[in-house]
């Protein structure tokens, strides 16, 4: 075995280095076969490095996700029953020795993190894919990777969080950590008695007032106060480390993960921009400084908060996994760190020395990686959930990655994370990188549910992203200009009604479809969209468009909109292509060619939706006049609605009440 | 040859395989197909070629205009209270209920034309024609009630009948879109008594229903009296709630003779009947919704659904349909060439003449339609003896092979004179006539000129039941032409009567023909083939089968 293995290992990516040090340590064991310990993307990316490298795996499902392609994708697949199974650590220790299975891998989230689990792994002797427990639970107790930090020379954020609490003295304590500063209850919560000071001045003033708020809101002890530094405008930047057991670490490169709503990362990129190679080098010896101090093994981040006004940056923490946004930093440096987390658990070497990887980074220019969410940037972000009725991806090659859980078909369940793909972009630079990225998700087409695909084109095209002007609060300082209406087009609406005619199941044969005699011959069909764009004010309104056809093929068309001129539209030629509720139409309207998708999901409020331009307009093909009476459904249509999953915890009103507008009905 | 001869008998026998055997044994498909094309010789630059195009855009641009005044239905003032009452118009409740992308094949747009010197009657107050639903092709018959509130003039009940007529021949499931106040009653002396009147809509329903053709109604207004009889006698009616209403007698006529007051909605509204009376099936909300439940009603036929051609199986004509305008003349005394209309038609101008050079004057061959194999029987002059005998034996030929049968009619009569009646053209007139009468397979008529006296039978005039009977603009219809007739009149003593010729001459277009429903309309000559296609696909799908040698012919005399 061992004799063959470096033979092997030379044949791939990095054949230099690695037989200068291999003789030194003899304990490798590599790794034959594996459990994945996750779901969805994650559990097939893992898969895929494993199958690459002729690791037998195994996989594991819940109730929920019985149909998903992580299970179908491994020989073997085992039940873990209700939802929350992926989190029964102990069920799992188990079902691996059962099953005879030599290593874990934990994927993200779930239990890729707890060291109680990682210890078990350990002590079953189930080799676990990911850093040792103590160094996780090392890292996971804030209090104490503070204190380790400190002691390691790496920045923490600071603060004062003693006993004294006389006032000059905070001061003086405030003075020493420099203004801004943040003022905190030890009770504190929700704001209460917290108050931003931004110069030293107005300290003492804030101090009473914050002391006095917290005491009204937390009682006796509410006004014993802590000092923090406080940053304006802060980025989130995090460094990719890796580490071997002989004691080697490397930083591939940092990512910035500034752009982030409701405190979730949307856009992450690498090389992180705006930041000058001092910093950054400081940066990647700082987290490595940190990785080493905890004795750390496998793949982790060590993220760190940037002061955007004075180029500081500060430990925050470290995540001792792998990272969602790890491709990124793969596309950068070039490497596959799924397999560099096996050849490391395995007991080998890193595969790449720090300069290596420095000088990929400089020849392999820039990466972005955009997680597409089902989720409604429009409404706040409100998670959704459903059936993925129609699933078009942009083309990918070795610079268009997709990481995706979910093929056309699948649905995605409320019961876990809304993450449906990743897809990561490579460029020469940052704005290549940026341009590809917004053309790739100009192809990417979903119905079904609500994701955030819109927005993220949106974001790829704000100038202050591009200029790499970005902050956790990039989102909501660029409010306004990122959810912008759109101005629907009245081919829009026109190939909505060709697609939809044209999805209808009759097969025309010759020499059905042409004109025939005199007079009037053609047959005009109107159809009545309803706008479900809902930033625009026009939400809900009412568009009819009339198709006449004249010939095979050859079609008017009449656009009418409240309070608009009628529009006309002569001779269109479309050439659709159909399948059950969806159309494709390459449409020569009079100067111009169109190519739209169309795709009809009648069972979310017949929605339409139109892909077109690389734009995505949504529109509700209106009912027919009888189709509320004749089906009964005045009752349903006047009924509330619940907007997403929820639980509901009272009644307020009962049958019969009369309540007036803005009553609450449940909670 | 090699000094030494070793082999003295291979090389001769070689060379005499090589010399004798020069012809051929394949021949490619293509090479095959090539002594079927049609060459044509038209110069669309000539004057008469203009000319033509000229005189038959003139009398196109009258048919457009009478045919969409005709289709505008009733007045402005009746089609705005029609709507007013939330009912949709008879055209748009036709295509609300035809398939999306099919055509609907109208027929006799110009009923009524022109007909009753007290009233217009557009399209003959009931809109009627092929259309498909759910992928059956039905006969849809829709009145008008814009139109003198849909009463059944004369012209009304033959043009019912009519559909009728093309539902049974055809084996095609009927839609009535009932909304008619029931025969108009000035004219009740022509609408109810006789045989081929209103009664005969309701004997036409119970034996085309005994035949297993489907017969749908849908009630959108008024269902009076005999009207009643129309939901009542189908198979499955829908009513439209508040709208439609069957009674035998309406509120007014029950209070005259009962004393009895009573609502038209208590008497007969869709409500008592499909609830308490049980005279309907299905309840509707509006009329879009009654659509809904017809083309339901249809889905559920169990309706055999024949494959057509597969459209790659055939080609378009080589040469343009449109050139049909230059072609065809206004003046019928000019022959035209028919192998040009022909070559027109016909699927990749492909056509196997059969007897090419004998009796030319008629011109018969096999040939294909959107794929549908057809005999035509077209005139190319005046009937002869010989033409009369090829024809019948080229009827026969297509009868006997179950093939349907194309009449391309451009004929002022048979041969006249010492001559012609010495060598029996009586008798052979009747060979062709004979095999027109008895041939039971699918035939189609198109009047592409003239249509004179004894030639219109031969050439499967009206009486002789082809499946549909089209009309060109310029073609004219009568006994004899109308200068003949006057001189005819003159000679045989009547005093010369100079508005006769002009009377006959109105009496013989194609638009007094289609006004009194002789045709099914007058067609625009390049929609020809398209009209041909339409109607071979309606009398060969469906339940409909051709068996060849279904045809027992009578005597023919020799």
């Amino acid at each position: 075995m061992r004799s063959i293995k470096p033979r092997h290992l030379r044949r791939r990516a990095f054949p230099r280095h690695i037989t200068t040090s291999v003789t030194a340590q003899p304990q490798i064991t590599p790794i034959t076969s594996l459990l994945i310990a996750n779901r969805g993307e994650i559990a097939l990316r893992i898969n895929k490095t494993a199958n690459r490298l002729g690791i037998r795996t195994t996989t594991l499902y819940t109730d929920p996700d019985a149909s998903s392609q992580h299970a179908a994708c491994s020989p073997h697949s085992i039940s873990l029953g209700a939802a929350n199974g992926y989190l029964d650590g102990e069920r799992i220790v188990r079902l691996t020795k059962q099953h005879g299975i030599q290593a874990l891998h934990p994927g993200y989230g779930f239990l890729s993190e707890n060291s109680v689990f990682a210890r078990r792994c350990e002590e079953e002797g189930i080799v676990f894919v990911g850093p040792p427990a103590q160094a996780m639970a090392d890292m996971g107790d804030k209090a104490r990777s503070k204190e380790i930090m400190n002691k390691a020379g790496v920045p923490c954020v600071p603060g004062y969080h003693g006993s004294d609490q006389g006032e000059m003295e905070l001061l003086n304590h405030a003075k020493n950590i420099k203004f801004p500063v943040l003022l905190k209850s030890v009770k504190g919560g929700g704001g209460k008695g917290m108050r931003i000071v931004m110069e030293e001045e107005e300290f003492i003033q804030q101090l009473k007032s914050a002391r006095a708020e917290a005491r009204a809101s937390f009682g006796e002890g509410g006004e014993v106060m802590l000092v923090e530094k406080y940053i304006v405008r802060p980025r989130h930047v995090e460094v990719q480390v890796f580490a071997d057991k002989h004691g080697n670490c490397v930083a591939l490169g940092e990512r910035d993960c500034s752009v982030q709503r409701r405190h979730q990362k949307i856009l992450e990129e690498s090389p992180a921009p705006n930041l000058d190679d001092v910093t950054r080098l400081d940066l990647w010896e700082k987290a490595r400084t940190a990785a080493l101090a905890v004795g750390y093994v496998g793949a982790g981040t060590v993220e760190f908060i940037l002061d955007k006004d004075s180029g500081e940056f500060y430990f925050m923490e470290m995540n001792t996994r792998l990272q969602v946004e790890h491709p990124v930093s793969e596309m950068v440096t070039g490497t596959d760190l799924v397999e560099w987390q096996f050849r490391v658990a395995a007991g080998e070497k890193l595969p790449l020395t720090q300069r290596e990887i420095m000088e990929r980074i400089q020849e392999r220019g820039a990466a972005i990686e955009a997680r597409i969410y089902a989720e409604n940037p429009e409404r706040g972000f409100l998670p959704d959930s459903g059936k993925l009725v129609h699933l078009a991806t942009p083309k990918t090659d070795d610079d268009v990655r997709i990481d995706a859980g979910f093929v056309e078909g699948d649905t995605v369940t409320e019961a876990y994370d809304g993450m449906i793909a990743k897809l990561i972009v490579r460029g020469d630079d940052r704005e290549t990188a940026i341009r590809k990225m917004e053309l790739a998700l100009r192809n990417y087409e979903v119905v079904g549910l609500s994701t955030n695909i819109e927005f993220l084109k949106r974001l790829c095209k704000s100038p202050a992203f591009i200029e790499g002007d970005v902050e956790t609060g990039f989102i909501e300082k660029w409010k306004a200009e990122l959810f912008d209406p759109v101005a629907v087009n009245p081919e829009v609406y026109v190939q909505a009604a060709l697609g939809t005619l044209a999805m209808s199941p009759a097969a025309i044969e010759l020499p059905h479809g042409g004109s025939l005699g005199f007079g009037r011959n053609d047959v005009e069909r109107t159809f009545s969209f309803k706008s479900l764009d809902v930033l625009s004010e026009k939400e809900g309104e009412v568009v009819e468009v009339s198709i006449t056809q004249k010939d095979n093929q050859l079609f008017d068309a009449k656009i009418t909109r409240k309070g608009e001129e009628t529009q006309f539209i002569t001779n269109i030629v479309p050439s659709p292509t159909s399948a059950p509720g969806k159309a494709t139409l390459s449409t020569l309207f009079p100067d111009t060619r169109i190519d739209t998708t169309v795709v009809q999901d009648a069972n979310n409020d017949n929605k339409i939706t139109i892909f077109q331009h690389g734009g995505k307009t949504e529109l509700s093909l209106l009912s027919p006049t009888w189709y509320e009476k004749a089906l009964g459904l005045k009752e349903a249509t006047a009924s509330v609605v619940a907007p997403m999953p929820c639980k509901i915890l009272k009644n307020e009103v009962n049958e019969g009440d009369r309540v007036v507008k803005g009553t609450p009905l449940v909670v | 040859m090699p000094p030494t001869n070793s082999c003295p008998r291979r090389a001769p026998s070689h060379s005499s395989t090589t010399s004798t055997r020069s012809i051929a044994s394949y021949t490619a498909p293509y090479q095959a197909n090539a002594v079927s094309v049609l060459q044509s010789n038209v110069d669309t630059s000539s004057d008469e070629f203009r000319e033509n195009e000229r005189l038959m855009g003139e009398a196109m641009a009258r048919l457009e205009k009478l045919t969409r005044a005709a289709q505008a239905g009733g007045s402005a003032k009746a089609r705005e209270k029609h709507i007013a009452r939330k009912k949709m118009l008879p055209r748009d409740r036709v295509t609300a209920l035809i398939d999306p992308g099919t055509t609907f094949m109208e027929l006799s747009p110009l009923a009524g034309h022109e007909l009753y010197p007290e009233a217009d009657v557009p399209a003959g107050a009931i809109i009627t024609g092929v259309g498909v639903v759910e992928g059956v092709t039905c006969v849809i018959v829709a009145n008008d009630s814009t139109v003198k509130g849909g009463t059944y003039y004369p012209i009304t009940v033959k043009k019912h009948l009519r559909a009728q007529e093309v539902a049974k021949e055809n084996k095609l499931p009927c839609i009535y879109l009932v909304d008619s106040g029931g025969a108009n009653l000035p004219h009740q002396s022509d609408v109810f008594p006789d045989r081929e009147h209103f009664g005969r809509i309701f004997y036409n329903q119970a034996r085309m229903s005994s035949q297993g053709i489907p017969q749908i109604s849908v009630v959108m207004g008024l269902c009076t009296a005999g009207g009643a009889y129309v939901p009542a006698m189908s198979d499955e009616n829908i009513i439209v709630e508040k709208q439609g209403h069957i009674f035998l007698a309406g509120p007014p006529l029950v209070k005259a003779a009962t004393g009895e007051e009573v609502s038209a909605e208590e008497l007969g509204g869709g409500t008592l009947h499909t609830s308490v009376s049980g005279v309907s099936d299905y309840l509707a909300v509006d009329d879009a919704h009654a659509i809904v439940l017809a083309r339901r009603c249809i889905s559920n036929l169990n309706w055999p659904h024949k494959v057509s051609p597969p459209v790659d199986s055939y080609a378009s004509p080589l040469y343009p349909e449109s050139e049909l305008l230059g072609l065809a003349s206004t003046n019928l005394r000019k022959p035209f060439p028919i192998h040009e209309v022909i070559a027109r038609i016909v699927d990749g101008s492909h056509f196997s003449e059969f007897k090419r050079d004998f009796g030319t004057t008629l011109v018969t061959g096999f040939a294909q339609i959107y794929g549908h194999k057809v005999g035509i029987v077209a005139n190319n002059g005046i009937l002869f003896g010989s033409s009369a005998q090829k024809g019948a034996h080229f009827i026969e030929l297509c009868a006997q092979r179950g093939i349907p049968l194309v009449f391309l009619q451009n004929i002022s009569g048979f041969m006249v004179g010492a001559q012609a009646e010495r060598e029996g053209i009586a008798k052979h007139g009747a060979k062709l006539v004979t095999a027109v009468a008895c041939a039971e397979v699918p035939k189609f008529t198109v009047v592409v000129g003239g249509s004179y006296g004894a030639g219109n039978y031969g050439m499967c005039g009206r009486a002789y039941s082809p499946r549909f009977l089209w009309m060109w603009p310029n073609a004219r219809i009568g006994v004899m032409g109308s200068e003949q007739l006057a001189n005819v009149m003159q000679t045989v003593g009547q005093k010369a009567d100079p508005e006769l010729r002009d009377r006959i001459e109105r009496e013989s277009d194609a638009v007094f023909s289609s006004a009194r429903l002789w045709d099914d309309g007058v067609i625009p000559p390049q929609h020809t083939r398209r009209y041909l296609g339409l109607g071979l696909r309606a009398s060969m799908g469906g339940k409909n089968e051709i068996k060849p040698g279904d045809t027992k012919f009578g005597v023919f005399r020799m």
